[in-house]
């Protein structure tokens, strides 16, 4: 008798703790998922307001522009397509070229400025990270379909 | 020619791998004795051809032969010579010979330690290993030949990574393989005991301490890696939960779970499944971490070359080995006896919530890690970010770590909750008044500091406590200190390994709670303060390195007006490939770091004016290492327990034996 | 069922999304430019030292022909890497390679173009360009400088070293992003060849 409640009781008590283990993780993961959106995606309004996300794309060519402090920097991430001003404050990576790839993570400021708080560029490669070289394929294939559709119309 | 001498002896290697994979098993199944015995000559032959191989590939480098593809890629003449040996495992290719070798090492070492072993048992374990060779040897000829010729050579090579060229890089890989091939062991004895249908204390036994050498080399290989993430990327950071981390890090985590359970498996008889199971997990996850790194279906910030095929063909080998395994597990499994029995409250079941505890943190961190690659499949692109490991990692290890306190104390079969409490109440109680008082002395109060503490004294009380307890109960008059030091090597290293725990914590909660970071604008002349002291730029220079042009930054660091030392954090210019890489200056101390790190000029056109400079001041940082150190010491330790060979050599005099024998 | 399955059903399951995992390899993502005609441009042939930049090559030059266009730069990491291959594959002689030269200084982030003048840049970029050649060996029937990247816009490149193979006809079959291997010509390009020569005698 005392052993079938010993028993019960320990099979309560596991699913108990099991049941706050999966809540712990759930809970942990959606509020630190990190979605990935393109400039564009973010002019069009899909990108959430006050959660964080990751932009990539090209650092736009001669947009590299630093504050008077010599660490906080400005630039624009672009497919090419549409544009997205980010700043970001500390020391941006090696690696980090305009005309290359760059993925940042951060949030969606006033005046829609991305505030950055984390760069990434990648580490041994001259490469673009794929999320935003898709985010750029992505933009030049809907240039491409509008200007057939422009031939078309004429 | 030499590089055709390698690749033919892997060929042959392959050859005798199949023999070896193949007879001694089915020796065993049909009682062919001569089958049985080709595994130690097969065994010492593929460790001599694998061994050849490698150094002809390792000569390639010295030489620089570029007419070799994987030299061309890896390696440069401008190379120092121990990095173009490094160079060896610098790649893909390189990397999975070396896993090659290795296994082919840790085979022969099992074939010469395991005399004491029945013939079968051992057959059986070298016949395993044998086939989980052959899976590497085919894989390396089909997709990943390092041999491969290009004619005419090429003049010159692509150089290492950059990254690579370090001295703990060079150790590092080699360190983690150990580790990982060295779960090959304890699973190929998991494997042949499910085979033989003898899953006993014996099994236990003979496979603790090969695991637990593993176990020490993944521990070192990890920190290295940390280590040198920490000093050569020049972020300050020693951990990031990036794919390529977890990959090694979980293997660990079951690893270690898997140490403690074959403890009770050897000593009580209880929970053999559960260990076999472990033992399956560990070198799963090995593999596992190996198919992730190398196949790129997960991008990390250790971008390693990748090829879709060879993930297709790593997959395969996992789907098999593990596949066949599990399926042996699931159909031997129900007819493992239960072992002794044990009470709801028990160093027994003390240990098994630990275990599934440590089980359940590896399933998080696999869920973290892999959640992407889900995700993506279902069309979706996301990351999961580090909080989520900090988050559930912290959580989660925070009842692990208080019963390390608490399972030292507990008797086998059935504890006293009572007793337990009455003994533990008062290093509690020092425990928790400590962590909150004394980060009140310090800079500020957070509850995360406190209890970082409450969990790091509590261990090290505990063990203290349990150190006096066990002299006092085995004293019999003698002095105290003689005694201390005559505890046994397991007892010893069990709280060596605890203590390197409770260090590592005291590491982390300082420098997570009172690290200063300072990304600062200088120029030759201004000096910022950080952690109480002045660092002052003095402007950057230009050198030549071996292979590489330097940008030196000198900083003059001073503390309350008098000058401590120099440093000299540099920004590289590889030649060959180009590639600029940041070289920290850090100052090491007992109790606390100083770390500086070139950033970039703010003029691009005037080097010599200003430029953007980290400098952080971490205190204890070193404390993870050193807590890191510990562990693997503990572990070492504990392997020279004398009463680990006493019983092994019991163990053929007489088989069933129960009493240990005279040492032989 | 027996409960010891359990473990290898929760395996089968991870197994199979690896297995998707590796279809969807990300460094693969479709080209809007594939089956589309490669952009007209006319661009300097880099010529021997001393020589002026007054050849221009178009891809109409090669009507008729299936070619591999490859855009490279010295100062590409993975352009290295795969070098030796294109070497390699010229020898074969089976497929001809024309070289495009992708701001070869502009690219370089250890020079500021901005500060040269228009002249010393051009100079410059064949300084280099040919350096690399001489180094590594040329695999390229010719090699076109794209000095400012206006062109490598139209197609569509973002990062080097890129590579298509346009047909007779003049139209994209394949872009293959990132070093060409052995395997990426075995299975992207080499049926494609084979198709083309056997349709068209």
């Amino acid at each position: 008798m005392k052993a079938r409640h010993q028993r019960i009781a320990l099979m309560v008590g596991g699913l108990a703790v099991l049941g706050i283990i999966i809540a712990l993780v759930l809970n942990a993961l959606t509020s630190n998922i990190v979605f990935f959106f393109s400039p564009t995606d973010v002019v069009e309004g899909k990108a959430p307001q006050g959660r964080a996300f990751r932009i990539g794309g090209m650092v736009k060519e001669g947009s590299l522009q630093r504050g008077a402090d010599g660490i906080t920097v400005h630039f624009v991430v672009t497919d090419t397509e549409h544009d997205m001003p980010v700043t970001y404050k500390g020391i941006l990576p090696d690696l980090f070229r305009e005309g290359k790839g760059v993925v940042a993570q951060g949030k969606l400021g006033e005046d829609s400025l991305f505030v950055a708080n984390e760069v990434l560029a990648k580490h041994d490669e001259n490469y673009m990270p794929p999320e935003a070289a898709k985010a750029v394929d992505e933009a030049h294939a809907r240039a491409a379909r509008n200007r057939t559709a422009e031939t078309l119309q004429q | 020619m030499i590089p055709e001498l390698g690749q033919f002896a892997l060929i042959l290697a392959l050859a005798v791998a199949l023999v070896q994979g193949a007879l001694p098993l089915a020796g065993v199944q049909r009682g062919n004795a001569a089958w049985i015995a080709l595994a130690w000559p097969a065994v010492r032959a593929q460790a001599f051809l694998l061994t050849f191989s490698f150094c002809c590939l390792t000569w390639a480098f010295i030489d620089n032969d570029f007419s070799v593809v994987y030299t061309a890629s890896h390696s440069n003449s401008q190379l120092p010579l121990p990095y173009r040996i490094a160079a060896v495992w610098g790649g893909h290719e390189g990397s999975l010979l070396l896993w090659a070798l290795l296994l082919s090492w840790w085979s022969f070492a099992v074939s010469l330690f395991s005399r004491q072993l029945p013939e079968t048992m051992t057959a059986r374990v070298l016949g395993i290993l044998g086939l989980v060779s052959v899976g590497f040897l085919v894989f390396i000829l089909m997709t990943s030949n390092p041999f491969e010729r290009q004619l005419p050579g090429l003049p010159e090579g692509n150089d290492l990574n950059p990254l690579l060229q370090d001295p703990g890089l060079v150790i590092h890989p080699p360190l983690l393989y150990m580790g990982y091939v060295g779960f090959s062991i304890a699973y190929a004895f998991a494997i042949a005991a499910l085979l033989s249908g003898q899953l006993d204390a014996a099994w236990a036994r003979w496979s603790r301490p090969w695991t637990m050498v593993a176990w020490i080399f993944l521990t070192l290989g990890i920190a290295m890696g940390s280590w040198w993430a920490y000093y050569e990327l020049g972020w300050g950071g020693w951990w990031f939960w990036d794919p390529v981390e977890n990959a090694s890090f979980m293997p660990w985590l079951i690893g270690t779970a898997l140490i403690h359970s074959l403890a009770v498996t050897e000593k009580r008889g209880s929970f053999k499944n559960w260990t076999v199971m472990l033992a399956i997990g560990a070198f799963s996850l090995s593999l596992l971490g190996t198919f992730l790194v190398r196949s790129g279906v997960l991008t990390s910030v250790h971008a390693f070359a990748t090829d879709p095929k060879r993930g297709v063909y790593i997959l395969a080998f996992l789907v098999a080995v593990i596949g066949s395994s599990l399926l042996l597990f699931a159909w031997r499994a129900p007819k493992v006896g239960l072992g002794g029995r044990f009470a709801l409250l028990s160093r027994e079941s003390l240990l098994l919530t630990n275990n599934v505890m440590l089980a359940v943190v590896c399933a998080t961190v696999l869920i973290g890690t892999l959640s992407p690659l889900i995700a993506s499949a279902l069309g979706k692109k996301l990351s999961v970010g580090a909080p989520y490991f900090n988050t559930v990692f912290g959580a989660l290890m925070v009842p692990v770590v208080f019963l390390i306190g608490v399972g030292p104390f507990a008797r086998w079969k059935e504890a006293s909750l009572a007793g337990l409490a009455r003994l533990l109440r008062w290093p509690f109680f020092v425990a928790v008044l400590a962590a909150i008082l004394l980060p009140l002395s310090l800079d500020h109060w957070s509850p995360l500091i406190a209890l970082g503490l409450a969990l790091a004294f509590w261990i090290a009380l505990t063990a203290t406590l349990n150190f006096i307890a066990r002299v006092r109960a085995t004293r019999a008059g003698r002095p105290f200190l003689s005694t201390l030091f005559k505890q046994p090597g397991a007892f010893w290293g069990m709280h060596l390994a605890h203590l390197g725990i409770a260090v590592f914590i005291v590491g982390v909660t300082m420098v997570k709670g009172y690290e200063t970071e300072k990304d600062v604008k200088m120029g030759p002349g201004d000096t910022v303060e950080v952690g109480g002291y002045q660092f002052g730029f003095l402007g950057v220079r230009e050198t030549n390195g071996p292979n590489y042009l330097a940008l030196i930054g000198d900083v003059e660091v001073t503390k309350n007006g008098k000058p401590y030392r120099r440093m000299t954090p540099e920004k590289r210019i590889y030649n060959a490939s180009g590639m600029p890489m940041t070289e920290t200056a850090i100052d090491s101390g007992f109790l606390r770091d100083l770390y500086i790190s070139l950033g970039e000029p703010i003029d691009r056109e005037n080097l010599n004016g200003e430029w953007a400079v980290r400098v952080y001041h971490k205190p204890f940082v070193g404390w993870i290492w050193i807590g890191c150190l510990l562990m693997a010491l503990g572990g070492l330790v504990s392997i020279c327990d004398r009463r680990y060979r006493v019983r092994a050599n019991a163990v053929v005099i007489t088989p069933s034996a129960t009493q240990p024998a005279q040492s032989a | 069922m027996n409960k010891f399955l359990w473990p290898l059903a929760g395996f089968i399951i991870l197994a199979v999304f690896l297995r998707i995992g590796l279809d969807l390899n990300p460094h693969e993502v479709p080209s809007p430019f594939i089956g589309k005609p490669a952009p007209e441009f006319s661009l300097p042939v880099l010529g021997t030292p001393g020589e002026a930049l007054d050849k221009h090559f178009s891809p109409r030059d090669m009507r008729g022909k299936v070619w591999l266009l490859n855009v490279w730069s010295s100062w590409c990491v993975s352009c290295r890497a795969e070098h030796p291959f294109l070497v390699r594959l010229a020898k074969e002689g089976k497929l001809p390679i024309v070289g495009f030269n992708y701001k070869e200084v502009r690219g370089d982030t250890e020079i500021d173009a901005s500060k040269l003048g228009a002249e010393a840049e051009r100079e410059l970029v064949q300084k280099r360009a040919r350096a690399w050649l001489a180094q590594r060996g040329d695999p390229y029937q010719l090699t076109v400088l794209d000095i400012d990247g206006r062109v490598a816009i139209d197609y569509g490149v973002y990062g080097v070293p890129e590579t298509y193979l346009i047909d007779r006809e003049g139209i994209i079959r394949v872009k293959h992003i990132g070093p060409l291997t052995e395997d990426a010509l075995r299975e992207k390009i080499m049926p494609l060849l084979e198709q083309e020569t056997r349709g068209k005698p």
